[in-house]
């Protein structure tokens, strides 16, 4: 009897699981939007303090996926997420211009920074432009540590190695972790290495770092946010309204507000600088 | 080791204040994971009886495959959930990808292999005797089959625990399907490997011990109920 019971109790206690777990998987398909983007962006907690604000607002239910610049794309092309906000400016031209991505609007823009051990053992600390710095690093022994992922970050330093000259596949001084950036700065930390960081990451992590910003303020570092809505002409199970609602959203004036002072009571500076309504050619000057 | 103090205290702190958040990202693991378990316990249970107590050509080749699949990495599985549950894939038209329904389909896949290898196991570790012994005794087939899993039911609680304990662990998968959504398909492992890039090691660290937590209350129940039945 003893043994009847337990195994009543069991299925019992395991029915109300169930009954708790009893979701309705196809809610009002067209009030989701998937929203792929990078990183940093979820990692800064920039989008925790947006995303209910929009949802309140709309009634949208945003379906955050935070990946690489590169995959977020990969996403896209496929029809798989609705709108984007990335920062990886030469792949998104091509991702529009392929007929993929809609209204590239400019959302905002920080910069990176190259770090590396206060020792600076391949002395690189101030050289300019950026690309000197590079080039001392490929003369050195010292690590440097790649993302190697296909993010935002990744593509801005293969394009400053590629302005360098300088093929980093394969060298002894070079290594790819294929991490996000919070991980990839730990690996540089911990192997005296260099690395090339956004500058919001570097700051939410700074006090576990034993890393310095050697190379700063360069306009090629400049790191610029787009918003970019998937095409609905290409995927129709797009909801295009919603991609469009949320990219309307990110340059309005009432989030561009809340970025120029996002971070500044934590850090002490601003992690990202509002940029709505600019024109890209006229970033970094 | 300093920050291994901060993370317990931070993990008290966060059980004890009852924190909304974490509070629903523990419900949540608990829930994904354990209809994840239970969905395997049904497939697992009864197709690792029937193959056990069949014989029929290419046996060996299933055993060995369902023992492969003991082995399953999550993350692969969570690829192939993926494209499965894609919008513009086979199964999109179910529009269940990125919530924790399709979290619960994932670890069901990465689970059932694990409790089918061992039901396999522990059903033919009953002696062959057993079997002919309760069909000479009048027994129709189902029930015999009933008889022996009832008698198998020790190693197939342990089934039990290997599968969920596979899947409350696992984050490959549930990352990949779940999307780490917060409020929505965040569990304690998507939220350790978040927190974790976002430098909060002592959050990271608390949400660690939560887990652990979790996992022994559930397997101390389990044990409990496996060890009052031991045979003496």
């Amino acid at each position: 009897m003893k043994k009847s019971k337990t195994i009543h109790a069991i299925l019992a206690a395991l029915t109300v699981l169930l009954t708790l777990t009893a979701w309705s998987p196809v809610q009002a398909q067209q009030k989701n939007i998937i929203l792929s983007t990078t990183t940093s962006t979820q990692d800064s907690g920039l989008l925790d303090v947006l995303i209910p604000i929009f949802e309140k607002k709309t009634g949208y239910f945003v379906k955050t996926i935070a990946v690489g610049s590169g995959q977020a794309m990969a996403m896209g092309q496929k029809g798989e997420a609705d709108v984007l906000l990335v920062h990886s400016p030469a792949a998104e031209k091509k991702f529009v211009a392929g007929g993929y991505g809609i209204n590239r609007r400019l959302v905002m823009h920080n910069d990176f920074i190259v770090v590396g051990p206060s020792e600076d053992p391949t002395k690189i600390k101030g050289a300019k432009p950026t690309v000197e710095a590079f080039k001392k690093v490929a003369s050195g022994t010292a690590l440097f540590l790649s993302r190697g992922d296909n993010s935002g970050t990744h593509a801005k330093e293969m394009g400053i190695w590629k302005a360098a000259g300088i093929n980093p596949e394969k060298q002894k001084w070079y290594q790819q972790t294929g991490l996000g950036m919070g991980q990839t700065l730990n690996v540089a930390s911990e192997k005296k290495g260099y690395t090339l960081a956004d500058r919001g990451t570097y700051l939410a992590l700074k006090k576990n770092l034993s890393l310095d910003i050697l190379v700063e303020g360069d306009a090629i570092l400049l790191n610029i946010y787009n918003v970019i809505e998937v095409n609905p002409a290409k995927w129709p199970k797009v909801n295009a309204a919603g991609g469009r609602a949320f990219a309307d959203f990110m340059v309005s004036k009432e989030v561009q507000d809340i970025v120029k002072t996002f971070g500044v009571d934590k850090f002490g500076s601003p992690l990202f600088f509002p940029d709505a309504g600019k024109k890209e050619e006229d970033m970094g000057k | 080791m300093e920050l291994i103090f901060e993370g317990i205290l931070k993990a008290f702190y966060l059980l004890f204040t009852l924190d909304p958040e974490v509070l629903g990202i523990t419900l949540l693991s608990l829930q994904v994971s354990g209809t994840a378990t239970l969905i395997s316990l049904f497939f697992g249970i009864s197709i690792g009886t029937l193959v056990a107590l069949t014989e029929f050509p290419g046996r060996r080749l299933v055993v060995s495959l369902i023992n492969t699949g003991m082995a399953l990495p999550p993350v692969v599985v969570g690829l192939f959930v993926t494209i499965f549950l894609w919008r513009n894939g086979p199964l999109g038209f179910l529009g269940i990808l990125y919530t924790p329904a399709a979290m619960i389909v994932a670890q069901a896949v990465i689970a059932t292999p694990l409790v089918m290898g061992i039901t396999l196991a522990a059903i033919q570790a009953l002696p062959k005797k057993l079997r002919l012994q309760i069909l000479a005794l009048g027994a129709t087939r189902l029930q015999m089959v009933w008889i022996l899993v009832k008698e198998a039911r020790l190693p197939l609680l342990a089934g039990v625990m290997a599968g969920f304990g596979g899947v409350i662990s696992e984050v490959g998968a549930s990352i990949m399907v779940g999307g780490n959504i917060k409020g929505y398909s965040r569990v304690l492992t998507t939220a350790t490997v978040m927190e974790t890039s976002r430098g909060n090691f002592d959050v990271a660290i608390a949400l660690g011990i939560i887990l652990l937590l979790l996992a022994y209350f559930i397997n101390f129940v389990l044990t409990h109920i496996q060890q009052r039945e031991r045979p003496r």
